[in-house]
């Protein structure tokens, strides 16, 4: 018996080395140890073998070796359809690309968002406010009554129904005080317009962002604090900041704040026009009229404000030079501005 | 406004300190400085000599050959041009060594004789723009004096935006710039010195009438006669360059001078025209020609100075032609008076005349300063020319005086307005070198404004910090964060929502964000065939094409398309914004915000970008809100939409925009090749819609069973809703899915397709089990006209 279990192996073995596809092993298979194969040909036999058991034994033990042998064949073909498939297989080039179009947010929308994201990580609220709003909203409720010279400063455009497009995003600052009191911490972006002729610096329509912080205790320090973190995270580094005095109606004190110049960091530059200094946001501490028109103890509560222009900023952060790209719809420019 | 600082020091005494350092400061307290201009810097060596000899060039008819005696003992050959050269006259002379506003003056020979030195005028000097001929100067002064010690040619001028002086009356002037820098630099500020007028009390008033006492506070007159002096001195003269004016005669210049040093306007007439004055306005328009020589037309609210009712001067403004002081005046009326700032301010706006004296105005003077300004200014005068003869009492007519400001401040209010303490005393101090009075009462400061400062601009506590912390320095400020309790932020639903749907357009559907005006362009719209909904409209819009604002985002969208053309062969861009649907019921302008989205493309046909637009719509609605929106064929409203294929767009039963693809008439116009699709979203309502919640269903350890059915309907009038809602009456509890698995459109008409999942969370389903379902569904679908095909 061994000497055919032995004889069957080598047969084995050379059938299988000479299989190349799944079929063939398949038959080979069949062929062993299938139910008439070479195995049960052997087992058969085995009624008429003298040593039943030993002889049962070596069968057994080549069925096993035989179904190994069968197996690893077939990995092995499967291996090499694998390896075949893989070696023929086209290559990809990833830098070709067909479709090259990508969709881009308006750099208004991306500045937005940065700023956004810092007040809102310091417990800032972000509001919403309509465009059209009327003479109290614009400028009654804030400190600048009829024939200020502060509405000279302005130029505004007036519509039919009496009404008028917002001249700055001040203009919300009654609706939201009065929305929900204080404390508050609010920013609010908005588009405002003024009625003037435009040019590479001058838009009549453009984006701001204001901010306000009222509750019983806030300071000059505190403004200057929140000023300085927050246009540090902007830009990304340590920010100088700077107050000087400015005159606007609906805060009291007003500042003009200035930062340390982003070229020249100070040293001073055409940029700066040899200051060191660039203008950059008006702001101060709410002028106690203000809050009392929205409703406010201002005798207990204090409060900060700043109009950050948003466009300007976008036109420093990504150097824009012509503020009309903003509005031109030209997409050769505000693709630019990708997914990112 | 410039601002000298030579002038400034007659004030307050600045020896000593660096004057650029304290003019910077001055932007850090009071506003903000926008030059700094050295006078005097690129001139030296130029002294005072004359000329002993004139002789004709021989060749040349301009030129003369002099001699000059320059006090050093030798005569000075020197060729000069000027047509005013005569002999024995004194001149400024600049030495061989010296310079003059740059120039290096040297030896030369010009036109074949020497010449060392240069005779100057006052323009080449930078002190007058005065060119006509040489710098005449006094015989008095003797020869080889340095003419910068005679005459004020060194000097720092500055510049102050007057925008950034709107609020502050008091700085009008350099007395009231003087006491800043007093208060900066920790000096005392100088009493102004002035004629005592009480001493002409006993003379006769002026006949001064203020008939109109609703926009005069004060006006006070004086006459002056004998007067022979015609011009102002150098120093004078050149002060007055350097701020920017010209001099033009004394009297002209004095009244310039002080209004300059105090910030009160002043006016001169010649009395020999008008020796008596009321203040009045007139009901019928007249014309009225100004000093300037101008025409202008005048009318029932311009205030006016009349003399016997002739009209003499504009109010606050601006002189008239024919009282005006000329070459032969020699005695004045003097007007220093108060006006109603706001009247200035509109009479100068309309007849488009703005004027030093006009810009004062407007910022609400203090009326006190009318009699400082008269005091000052007959001091200058008599001491000019003291041959003059005061003819008049100071007449007087307050008719109206601010009241007194006293403010009660507590040191725990600066405190908690600072953020920083700032000790009583430097509190006091600070006030006080303004010119507040502060009386301090147990921690309360009792601070009492000066007039300068009470006509609008300090009224109250808050005003004070101001004044204190800016003089303190806010350089000196600690930087803190404040100590306000943490409470949750409240996220806006619109906002939130907005930028979410944003990310979907930009990231998901590669759309490009646009921004554009919120008017309407009638022209733009024109040139697309598209007739500009008229809406609310701009009264003072830049041009009639921008006067309506607009009603949909989609007219601007597509004009946006149309200069894009070139940009890609496919693309789309969106605009999240706002637009106003006419009126609401109380008058105001319906605004809402809005979203456009615009597709082109000359690469798929418009069936496949119409898809392409609604799959946008239901991702937005399946992202945010968790819900699909219905499309409901409408009748096309907007004359650019496409009149077959326009639907709204429903939610909640709420229509809540359109989707459409465009008018074929506008399409030609924009690109026949192309197509374009488009749809608005009201934001409004879209925020409205409160998001549906997820309710998660454990899936089934059961397969399921998908049943496809096919049935016959007209592509066009297929409604999935009506489809899915038949489908889940009928289907029973284990009905999971609904799809529609295929739409075909075949010779013998179309079909749809849908797919059935069924399932159960008990045990594996058998078709026999379902059977009854799916009858009951082929015979909802056939009620609704959709008949099964085998």
């Amino acid at each position: 018996m061994k000497e055919k279990t032995e004889e069957l192996r080598k047969k084995l073995s050379e059938m299988l080395a000479a299989a190349e596809t799944d079929a063939a092993v398949e038959a080979i298979r069949v062929s062993f140890l299938g139910k008439k194969g070479a195995v049960a040909e052997l087992m058969a036999e085995l009624r008429n073998a003298a040593d039943k058991k030993s002889a049962g034994q070596i069968i057994n033990e080549f069925k096993t070796e035989a179904e190994q042998m069968i197996s690893d064949a077939a990995e092995r073909i499967k291996r090499a359809a694998l390896d075949a498939e893989i070696r023929s297989a086209k290559k990809y080039n990833p830098d070709i690309r067909m479709n090259n179009v990508r969709g881009s947010y308006h750099p208004i929308t991306l500045v937005s968002r940065e700023v956004e994201a810092i007040f809102k990580s310091m417990g800032f609220t972000v509001e919403d406010y309509y465009e059209i709003v009327d003479d109290y909203k614009c400028f009654e409720s804030l400190n600048i009554p009829k024939h200020h010279p502060a509405r000279d400063m302005q130029d505004t455009y007036y519509l039919d129904n009496g009404q008028l497009l917002k001249t700055h995003t001040s203009a919300a600052q009654n609706a939201i005080i009065r929305k929900y009191g204080a404390p508050l911490r609010a920013i609010f972006p908005g588009r405002c317009f003024r009625n003037e002729a435009t040019d590479a610096c001058h838009e009549n329509t453009f984006f701001q962002m204001e901010g306000i912080m009222i509750d019983e205790n806030i300071s000059i320090s505190n403004l200057i604090y929140f000023m300085k973190t927050m246009l540090s995270e902007v830009f990304e580094r340590d920010i100088k900041v700077r107050l000087r005095p400015g005159f606007f109606p609906f805060v009291e004190p007003g500042f003009e704040l200035d930062i340390n110049c982003l070229i020249c960091g100070g040293e001073g530059c055409p940029s700066c026009k040899g200051s060191g200094w660039l203008e950059l946001c008006p702001c101060g501490m709410i002028h106690p009229n203000v809050l009392a028109e929205g409703g406010i103890d201002t005798e207990k509560y204090t409060g900060f404000a700043f109009g950050l222009g948003l466009t300007r900023l976008a036109m420093m952060k990504y150097g824009v030079k012509d503020i009309r790209d903003f509005n031109s719809g030209n997409l050769k420019a505000l693709s630019q501005f990708g997914s990112n | 406004m410039f601002l000298s600082m030579n002038w400034i020091s007659d004030f307050v005494d600045l020896s000593g300190l660096d004057k650029i350092a304290l003019i910077k400061n001055f932007t850090l307290a009071t506003a903000e400085v926008e030059d700094i201009i050295v006078k005097g810097g690129d001139t030296h060596g130029v002294v005072a000599a004359k000329i002993e000899s004139v002789e004709e060039h021989p060749s040349s008819k301009k030129l003369h050959l002099l001699k000059i005696n320059d006090g050093r003992g030798i005569l000075i050959d020197c060729v000069c041009g000027a047509p005013n050269v005569r002999e024995g006259m004194h001149v400024a002379f600049a030495r061989e060594g010296g310079m003059v506003s740059g120039r290096e003056i040297g030896r030369a020979t010009i036109a074949g004789y020497e010449s060392c030195g240069m005779c100057c005028s006052e323009a080449e000097l930078g002190i007058s723009d005065d060119h006509s001929g040489l710098m005449e100067i006094d015989e008095s002064i003797a020869l080889g004096t340095d003419l910068k010690q005679v005459f004020d040619i060194d000097d720092i001028v500055f510049e102050v935006d007057n925008k950034s002086l709107t609020n502050r009356p008091d700085l009008w002037g350099h007395y009231g710039i003087a006491r800043e820098f007093a208060a900066i630099s920790g000096r005392s500020l100088k009493p102004l010195e002035k004629t005592d007028l009480s001493k002409y009390a006993n003379l006769p008033e002026v006949e001064v009438n203020v008939k109109d006492k609703e926009l005069v506070f004060r006006y006070c007159a004086m006459k002056v006669d004998s007067i022979t002096s015609k011009t102002s001195p150098v120093n004078m003269r050149i002060r007055l360059y350097y701020c920017g004016s010209r001099a033009i005669n004394l009297l002209a210049d004095l009244t310039n001078y002080v209004m300059m040093e105090l910030g009160q306007p002043m006016h001169a007439f010649d009395c020999r025209k008008v020796d008596h004055v009321e203040i009045q306005r007139f009901e019928e328009p007249f014309t009225f020609r100004t000093l300037d020589g101008i025409d202008r037309r005048m009318d029932s609210t311009n205030l006016m100075i009349t003399s016997s009712d002739v009209p003499v001067a504009i109010a606050g403004v601006m002189g008239g032609d024919a009282s005006k002081i000329e070459d032969d005046t020699d005695s004045l009326l003097l007007e220093s008076a108060t006006f109603d700032g706001v009247s200035v301010r509109k009479t100068s706006t309309k007849i488009g005349l703005r004027t030093d004296a006009s810009m004062r105005y407007e910022k609400m003077l203090d009326p006190e300063l009318c009699e400082t300004a008269t005091a000052r200014l007959l001091l200058l005068l008599l001491s000019l020319d003291p041959g003059a003869k005061v003819r008049s009492a100071f007449t007087d007519r307050y008719v109206r005086k601010y009241p007194e400001i006293k403010i009660d401040i507590d040191k725990s209010y600066i405190d908690r307005y600072t953020g920083i303490e700032i000790s009583d005393d430097r509190v006091v101090s600070i006030l006080k070198s303004l010119g507040f009075g502060v009386e301090i009462r147990d921690k309360t400061f009792s601070v009492s404004v000066p007039s300068w400062r009470a006509t609008k601009d300090v009224t109250i506590k808050a005003d004070l910090v101001e004044e204190i912390t800016r003089i303190y320095g806010y350089d000196n400020f600690e930087v803190k964060t404040s100590l306000s309790p943490l409470r949750p932020v409240k996220a806006e639903r619109a906002q939130t929502d907005t930028s979410r749907i944003k990310d979907i357009l930009v990231g998901a559907h590669r759309l490009h964000e646009v921004h554009s005006y919120i008017w309407s362009d009638i022209a733009k719209d024109k040139e697309l065939g598209i007739e500009t909904v008229p809406n609310v409209t701009v009264i003072n819009a830049q041009t009639p094409d921008h006067r309506y604002l607009r009603v949909s985002m989609i007219p601007t969208l597509l004009a946006f398309v149309s200069e894009n053309k070139g940009f890609a062969d496919d693309f789309g861009i969106f605009e999240a914004g706002h637009v106003v649907e006419g009126l609401r019921k109380d008058g105001t302008a319906d605004e809402r915000r809005h979203l456009g989205v615009t597709l082109y493309s000359k690469v798929c046909g418009e069936e496949e970008l119409f898809f392409r637009a609604r799959d946008i719509i239901d991702d937005i609605f399946a992202t945010v809100k968790h819900v699909l929106p219905e499309y409901v064929r409408c009748d096309a409203s907007a004359d650019y939409a496409h009149p077959g294929n326009t639907f709204e767009i429903v939610c909640g039963g709420k229509e809540m925009g359109t989707l459409s693809v465009l008018h074929p008439r506008v399409r030609n116009l924009l690109d026949k090749r192309a197509s374009v699709a488009f749809f608005e979203l009201d934001l409004e309502d879209f925020s409205a819609i409160a998001p549906k919640d997820i309710r998660y269903s454990e899936p089934s350890k059961f397969p399921g069973i998908d049943i496809d059915m096919t049935f016959a309907a007209p592509i066009a009038d297929i409604s999935v809703r009506a489809l899915e809602n038949a489908a889940r009456r009928a289907g029973g509890d284990t009905l999971s899915d609904f799809r529609i698995h295929d739409i075909y459109s075949g010779a013998d008409g179309d079909t749809v397709t849908v797919r059935l999942t069924f399932v159960s969370n008990e045990r594996t389903l058998s078709k026999t089990e379902i059977q009854p379902y799916t009858d009951a569904i082929v015979a909802e679908y056939a009620k609704l006209g959709y008949t099964m095909r085998a």
